[in-house]
């Protein structure tokens, strides 16, 4: 399997970036550190052996899970709310999204998955839109959905949502039916 | 006024007013606003199997200044909105409009924060179609019951009308 390959190429050639290796149903996922994530992905371009040549996709997640009201059951007004997120056992803000990158090696005809962990304020993803092309879209796309910023990237606009919106809709903390007024219609005559 | 009586077969008596709305209501040119899968049913409907020239609207314009009727054929989200209303304001009056399947008329299932739960709250609309999406059949109802509204009210006051509400499929053999 060539992606058990390119998680003992990761090790010899780096130190600590490989975090933790998930195998499920024969697909492995590398969780890397968030600060290499770019001379990662070129390496594992460039290999001779590995030669992962297409990201298929960039993905985001939000990690954040609801909090437990301990005075009235299962119902708080904000399930989100900054302070009792914080007194109880919770994901780290530090730890709070996750960008995923599936990438696929056309030569061996097999793919492997990398994640790294991002911060919820004021940390930044390192952009590989330099190592593949058709990272662009993807990362764009991921910035609108969650705000994950990526540093280098050559063009870091909204994609989906109209560029005024100043919300991300995909965060977990975003209300289903978006915020009122955030989305103006035209006027009915 | 016995006129009939006395020239015979060749005469028809009428109102200016209704011989207008007869040539309204038979030459109805819609504007396909076809934004996602209803177009498809859309096209359909104008396809010789459903056959809409059957009630002479054949005339399918791309262009809203030669159209009457707007056919909202699927989900508007709140970015569309503004192109939906752009192109409703292009058309010359009277004009009507076809919300066309449930995204169109209530938000449908995108209960969401991206898509209009109806259209009907930035343009007016004359008949909301239901179905996800609609049968051909059903929309020739709807283009129907348009004409059957032209023919009753004619067009100055069909803003201020009922809309009407097509949950049904119509009873039409093709």
């Amino acid at each position: 399997m060539i992606a058990q390959r390119a998680v003992e190429k990761l090790r010899e050639q780096f130190n600590d970036v490989v975090h933790e290796v998930i195998e499920f149903r024969e697909q492995l996922l590398v969780r890397i550190e968030t600060s290499s994530i770019r001379e990662v992905c070129q390496f594992l371009r460039d290999d001779e052996e590995l030669k992962f040549d297409m990201a298929i996709d960039v993905l985001g997640a939000d990690r954040l899970v609801p909090v437990d009201n301990p005075t009235m059951h299962g119902y708080v007004n904000d399930p989100f709310d900054r302070e009792l997120r914080s007194k109880q056992e919770h994901i780290p803000a530090d730890e709070r999204f996750e960008v995923i990158y599936v990438l696929y090696s056309n030569m061996n005809n097999e793919y492997i998955r990398l994640k790294v962990r991002v911060a919820e304020e004021g940390q930044r993803v390192p952009s590989v839109v330099a190592v593949w092309k058709s990272a662009d879209c993807a990362e764009r796309e991921v910035y609108d959905m969650f705000g994950i910023e990526f540093e280098g990237h050559p063009d870091l606009r909204r994609i989906y949502m109209p560029e005024y919106f100043e919300h991300y809709p995909l965060r977990k903390d975003f209300p289903l039916m978006g915020i009122p007024g955030s989305l103006p219609l035209p006027d009915k005559q | 006024m016995g006129l009939e009586k006395a020239m015979g077969d060749s005469f028809v008596i009428t109102k200016l007013n209704e011989a207008i709305r007869w040539c309204q209501k038979n030459s109805i040119w819609p504007q396909p606003m076809g934004i996602s899968c209803c177009a498809i049913e859309m096209m359909a409907f104008a396809s010789p199997r459903f056959d809409v020239s059957r009630f002479g609207s054949e005339v399918f314009r791309f262009s809203p200044r030669q159209a009457d009727l707007m056919i909202v054929a699927g989900t508007t989200t709140y970015k569309m909105a503004h192109v939906v209303r752009k192109i409703y304001d292009q058309m010359p009056d009277p004009k009507w409009v076809i919300a066309m399947g449930v995204c169109t008329s209530s938000g449908g299932m995108y209960r969401t924060y991206s898509v209009v739960q109806g259209i009907d709250q930035f343009i007016p609309v004359d008949v909301y179609v239901g179905g996800c999406p609609p049968r051909p059949d059903n929309l020739i109802n709807a283009l129907m019951m348009i004409q059957k509204k032209i023919q009753q009210q004619g067009s100055q006051e069909h803003h201020q009308a009922q809309p009407i509400y097509i949950d049904q499929p119509a009873n039409i053999s093709v």
